[in-house]
């Protein structure tokens, strides 16, 4: 959380050990809910930034997805969710729970780090940081639906492709993913598209998601 | 974070941010040498030698194995069987082989401060691998990687470390390591094998093993460097088997939870009994293990640094 919040919290819970319910917490209570609700006005009010997906329009694009998802594969048979680190892999938690809605079946769902198979790291100055990769399934013969946030140049999921054949053989790979901004640098074209979004190679789309502390949304970012 | 050293030559100047970067890449090396393809494509085309002036199978074998499952070129180049014995010096050598566009070279050699001669003589990176009593750095970072798999925290942990600390490259990477983590090193061994002033670094030293080993956390065995000592530094092996070598009945001075770790070869009967080196609590073959990952983390890191 923020320092703000922080600095607040602590005393409240000194209050609050003091004396249960009176009149001081309903008093730091209030304040902590003003400052918050400052801090999510100053957020909205970011300059340079524009909204183009809000918290409900990213919910109704990935209830769509899964049940386009569930559609394509005729139910959730040999269906497996893999997420591209890191904002596809809160992508794939939340479909996970939406197919777990629809078919109340769970399927399995991994994680993917991509960086070991990047074609850019000899380029780089400095070596991106590394996570883990956690597919801990069998991958033979599933149905693979990758996901990712942003689709972009494509050159990130074919790396996660790479990646994912040296964990297996799938049966099939399909590609799931939030925004699609074009400018295509690889033939690669994804299967479910929550939105396509023209942009300009210089703009920057981010992808803010509430498991980062963020209110959902999409918003692109001018230069 | 990134790592923006070009070399690893010395755990004493890294920071705590950095030796934790490190192990948390070796975590995700990890992962990828438990794979059933256990190969990764992300240093093809770089090349690694490693330049051994010392006999070691246990590192060099590592270090070609980590190079490998990232897809790396691989030259081992051992002096008996290169123009060294001709009288070519260090640095002559290592800039043939720079000149052939080595990327990483890796160098084991008997003077302490090789590595670094090396690093400041070339452009390729320079991983030091054991340079005479000088450090060990990458044993060390794996010892550590294999206490924390063990799910023991440094702050305020308890090490006793066992054995010929004077002659031992592994135990003054360790001790670096290891204080600047936060943890508490103990120095045990006869005052024959305790270099002087030691203490400097932060650690407490005890020539009476039963007392050094009491409640620690880890112990951590040294291995008896026959070849390194030119002196006699004990009377004879049974008596160091006995005063400091490590049995089961020695073990249970220690926490209840405690590990057991050995950088190998280990002389078994002389600083560890069978019995112990095969317990449970005994963790030297997942040190080995863990080698492997810590050591394709280092390369990785190194290699996108400079």
């Amino acid at each position: 959380m923020c320092r703000l919040c922080s600095y607040w919290v602590r005393p409240a819970n000194l209050l609050a050990s003091v004396g249960r319910e009176g009149f001081f917490m309903s008093t730091v209570r209030l304040a902590l809910r003003t400052i918050l609700s400052m801090k999510q006005s100053v957020k909205k009010q970011r300059v340079n930034e524009k909204l183009v997906m809000d918290t409900g329009d990213i919910a109704r694009a990935l209830t769509r997805i899964a049940h386009e998802i569930l559609e394509h594969n005729k139910g959730v048979t040999n269906l497996a969710l893999v997420g591209i680190r890191t904002g596809g892999v809160h992508l794939a938690h939340r479909l996970v729970k939406r197919i777990q809605n629809i078919e109340g079946v769970s399927v399995p769902i991994g994680e993917l780090d991509i960086t070991l198979y990047r074609d850019d790291l000899a380029l780089r100055k400095n070596q991106p940081v590394l996570r883990k990769t956690s597919v801990l399934f069998d991958l033979t013969d599933k149905i693979v639906v990758l996901i990712d946030d942003v689709l972009f140049t494509g050159r990130t999921i074919r790396a996660a492709m790479d990646s994912l054949i040296d964990l297996g053989r799938p049966g099939e790979i399909q590609l799931a993913v939030l925004v699609d901004r074009g400018h295509r640098q690889l033939p690669i074209k994804a299967t479910y598209i929550g939105k396509n979004l023209p942009t300009s190679r210089e703009e920057k789309v981010q992808v803010l998601l509430e498991e980062n502390g963020e209110e959902d949304r999409v918003v692109i970012a001018k230069p | 974070m990134s790592l923006k050293r070009k070399d690893l030559l010395s755990l004493a100047p890294l920071s705590v941010d950095e030796i934790k970067l490190m192990l948390d890449t070796a975590d995700s090396f990890k992962e990828v040498t438990g794979r059933e393809i256990k190969k990764v494509p992300t240093l093809r085309g770089k090349t690694v030698v490693n330049l051994f002036f010392e006999p070691s199978t246990r590192t060099r074998t590592s270090f070609e194995l980590a190079a490998k499952r990232l897809s790396a070129d691989v030259i081992n180049f051992s002096p008996s069987s290169s123009s060294v014995v001709k009288g070519e010096t260090l640095l002559d050598t290592a800039r043939n082989i720079e000149a052939m566009q080595a990327d990483v070279i890796v160098l084991r050699h008997s003077s302490a401060g090789a590595a670094d001669t090396l690093a400041r003589g070339v452009k390729s990176s320079v991983i030091n691998a054991g340079d005479g009593w000088h450090e060990h750095p990458t044993q060390a970072l794996l010892d550590l990687y294999t206490i924390r798999e063990r799910g023991l925290g440094f702050e305020g942990l308890r090490v006793a470390i066992v054995g010929d600390v004077s002659h031992s490259r592994v135990a003054r990477s360790n001790i670096y390591a290891l204080t600047k983590l936060g943890a508490e090193v103990r120095l045990v061994g006869p005052p024959t094998m305790m270099p002087w002033g030691i203490e400097k670094l932060g650690v407490t030293v005890y020539s009476n093993m039963d007392e050094g080993l009491r409640g620690v956390n880890v112990i951590m065995m040294l291995r008896l460097q026959l070849e390194r000592q030119g002196r006699a530094l004990f009377p004879t092996i049974r008596e160091y088997a006995r005063l400091y070598g490590l049995t089961a009945e020695r073990v249970k001075l220690a926490d209840s939870g405690a590990i057991v770790m050995h950088p190998g070869p280990i002389n078994r009967g002389v600083e560890i009994a069978p019995d112990v080196a095969d317990s449970l609590s005994s963790v030297i073959l997942d040190q080995v293990a863990n080698g492997v990952a810590v050591r394709m983390g280092i390369l990785y890191l190194i290699s996108g640094a400079g």
